[in-house]
C-alpha cells in the first residue's frame, strides 16, 4: 500500500496509514527522493503514527530517508513514533541518528519554520 | 490481567511473503494486549516477530510462526516460534553477534529479538532448518 505524499509549501508530508511491508517502505524512500527534488522541497515530514514498530530494517530505511533528502537540501523530521514503539528502540539502543523528531505534525511543521534559514 | 487460561492458546501463521512478516507481528502485539501484556512488551514482541519472521524470507524463503501463551512458574509467557525448513546457520555464535550479516543487513535482527525478548534460543542444523523460539513474560 503507497503511502500518499502531500504537499504544504515547500514541505512534503508522508503520512504512513498502517502498517508497511519492507517493499513499501522502500517505495516510500524512493518517491521521498524523486519528490524532494521534483518540488525543491526544503523540509520532509514522515509521520510514522500508525506505525506499528520501528525495526532494524525501518529505523535503517528512516534514516536513509533523511539522508538523502539532506543531500538533496531538505530537512527531515520524523513524527508522532508511538510510546510501545520508542519502548523497543530505547531497550535496542536504535536512535534515528541525526535524524529530528517531534511530537505530532503540528510540531514538526513548526520546527522546521522555526530552523528555517 | 485476564482470569486463568482454560486451554492453551495457540496460533500458527505461515510465512512466505513480506506482508505475512506484518500479519505475524500484529497477530503477536494483538494477542499480547489481550493477555494484559504492558505496552512496552507488546512492542518488544512485535519488534522481536519482525525481524525473526523477516529472517524467514530474507534467508530461508518459507517457514512458520507459532505464537503461544501458556502459564508457566506461576507466570503467564508469551512464546514465540519462528521456524523453517531454509539452509540453516553454518556458525550460530557469529550470527547472533551484532553487526555480523550473510546478505548485506545491518546483522542486528538476532541481537535485537534477543535483547528485547525475556529468553531466547536458536537451535539450527546446517541443510536442515532453524527454530528461534522466544519467550515474553507478563509483568
Ligand atoms: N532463518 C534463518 N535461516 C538461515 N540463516 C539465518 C536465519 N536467520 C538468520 N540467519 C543468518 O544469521 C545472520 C544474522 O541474522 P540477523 O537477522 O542478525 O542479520 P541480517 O538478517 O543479516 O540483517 P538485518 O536483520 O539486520 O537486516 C544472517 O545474515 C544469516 O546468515
Ligand atoms: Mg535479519
Amino acid at each position: 500500500m503507497p503511502v500518499p505524499i502531500l504537499r504544504l509549501d515547500d514541505v512534503l508530508v508522508a503520512s504512513i496509514q498502517a502498517a508497511l511491508t519492507d517493499q513499501d517502505l522502500l517505495q516510500l524512500r524512493d518517491d521521498l527522493s524523486e519528490k524532494v527534488g521534483r518540488f525543491r522541497a526544503r523540509g520532509v515530514i514522515v509521520d510514522v503514527t500508525a506505525l506499528d514498530v520501528l525495526d532494524s530494517f525501518a529505523t535503517r530505511t528512516v534514516r536513509g530517508i533523511a539522508y538523502t533528502a539532506r543531500l538533496r537540501g531538505a530537512r527531515t523530521v520524523v513524527v508522532g513514533i508511538q510510546p510501545d514503539v520508542a519502548f523497543a528502540m530505547v531497550q535496542l539502543g536504535l536512535t534515528l541518528e541525526g535524524v529530528a523528531t517531534a511530537l505530532d505534525l503540528d510540531e514538526g511543521l513548526a520546527l522546521l519554520r522555526r530552523d528555517a534559514p | 490481567m485476564t482470569g486463568r487460561l482454560s486451554e492453551p492458546l495457540r496460533v500458527r501463521l505461515p510465512v512466505s511473503e513480506e506482508l505475512d512478516v506484518v500479519l505475524a507481528r500484529t497477530c503477536g502485539r494483538e494477542l499480547a494486549l489481550q493477555q494484559g501484556f504492558r505496552e512496552a512488551a507488546t512492542g518488544a514482541i512485535a519488534t522481536a516477530i519482525s525481524e525473526v519472521a523477516r529472517n524467514i524470507i530474507v534467508h530461508a524463503g518459507t517457514g512458520e510462526i507459532v505464537l503461544e501463551v501458556v502459564e508457566g512458574r506461576g507466570r503467564r509467557e508469551l512464546v514465540v516460534l519462528a521456524r523453517d525448513r531454509g539452509p540453516g546457520i553454518p556458525d550460530l555464535h557469529r550470527a547472533m553477534e551484532d553487526g555480523y550479516s550473510t546478505a548485506g543487513g545491518l546483522g542486528l535482527g538476532l541481537s535485537s529479538a534477543r535483547r528485547l525478548m525475556d529468553e531466547f534460543g536458536v537451535v539450527s542444523t546446517v541443510g536442515k532448518g532453524t527454530m528461534v523460539t522466544m519467550k515474553k513474560w507478563a509483568a
